[in-house]
């Protein structure tokens, strides 16, 4: 079934899956995990270098020719720290996109939405493709929308909390909100998870933890490039309405008379 | 001169460059970016910025981070 691209900033991604860079056992495995999500897109996150300044850069396991890098503002907890991060980010070389984080309290990661619009609208001005982390609220997505987000990244459930899509029914009422793309970020507990959100109708799932922290990385990592593309198929298909009882398959007519 | 370095005290040379600093201090430059008591220094003004007495200076990279 032919499908369109996911296209964020002008560019195409044929990949709905967007990879963190966090919490890997070892580089390596990292390295193996994107692989196996198929993936273009990773997230990164932008922090005091250690001094002195040996040692080896994540990047040094992440082929820059193939993923494009989405710095993250994760830790901000003002609209002022997320755009001075996300200059640093483009000064840094990563690019013009910022996968934009504002957060309202430690202990939820929930996001401040009033320091994210502020802090998309001053971004989106500057000409950064901004992709905020918000709640799972339509009109906060409208709001992000109309002050220039490249998308919305609703969470389906608080950062790495691996509880699933809890409120299908609000990411249903954003997807007929905006128009702009709709990417599940954050909650994403396994691959039901992700397949959930893409049957929605979202454009993309981004996720570190349940793969990061799954017993085997690599091998989740392909469940969700699977769950993703699965999700993303049936809802392209269209799916059955649901029914409250039975619906034979096989035809009635032409049954045997075994009555005697 | 003290001034500070990513949240540490440092005793440096007097008019030290951030190009020097950042060679003095082995930071390797792909993907990486400075800061100067909060304002961005460009890349093009690394040799031609003299830090000054009691300066911030912040070095960022791209480190392993998520979402989630």
């Amino acid at each position: 079934m032919h499908d369109t691209n996911l296209v964020l900033g002008g560019k195409d991604f044929t990949s709905r899956l967007i990879v963190g860079t966090g919490k890997y056992a070892t580089n390596d495995i990292m390295r193996q995990a994107h692989e196996e999500s198929g993936a273009e897109i990773v997230t990164v996150a932008v922090r005091r270098v250690s001094l002195p300044g040996k040692g080896e850069s994540i990047l040094d396991f992440i082929d820059t020719k193939r993923f494009t890098l989405l710095p993250n503002t994760a830790g901000c907890y003002t609209a002022d720290e997320a755009v001075r991060t996300a200059y640093l980010a483009r000064e840094a070389g990563l690019g013009e996109m910022v996968k934009l984080e504002v957060i309202g309290d430690a202990r939820t990661l929930f996001p401040d939405v009033q320091g994210l619009l502020e802090a998309t609208k001053t971004l989106a001005r500057e000409g950064f493709v901004v992709m905020p982390y918000t709640n799972d609220d339509p009109i906060t997505a409208k709001r992000l929308e109309d002050a220039g987000a490249a998308c919305v990244m609703p969470l389906g459930a608080p950062i790495g909390s691996g509880l699933g899509i809890r409120n299908p029914y609000n990411i249903k009422i954003i997807l007929e909100t905006v128009s702009v793309p709709v990417i599940v970020d954050a909650g994403v507990g396994t691959a039901s998870d992700a397949a959930i959100a893409m049957e929605l109708g979202c454009d993309g799932v981004l996720m570190n933890t349940a793969i990061a922290g799954a017993q085997d990385p690599v091998a989740m990592a392909r469940a969700m490039r699977l769950a993703v593309e699965a999700g993303r198929l049936a809802y392209k298909a269209g799916r059955i309405g649901k029914k409250l009882y039975a619906t034979a398959s096989s035809p009635i007519e032409g049954l045997p008379d075994w009555t005697s | 001169m003290k001034i500070m370095v990513n949240g540490r005290e440092m005793d440096v040379a007097d008019g030290l460059s951030v190009d020097a600093l950042l060679a003095q201090l082995a930071v390797r430059r792909e993907y990486t970016a400075v800061a100067v008591n909060r304002e961005i220094t460009p890349k093009a003004s690394y040799a031609s910025v003299a830090l000054r007495e009691g300066d911030r200076v912040e070095i960022v990279r791209p480190m392993g981070g998520g979402a989630r």
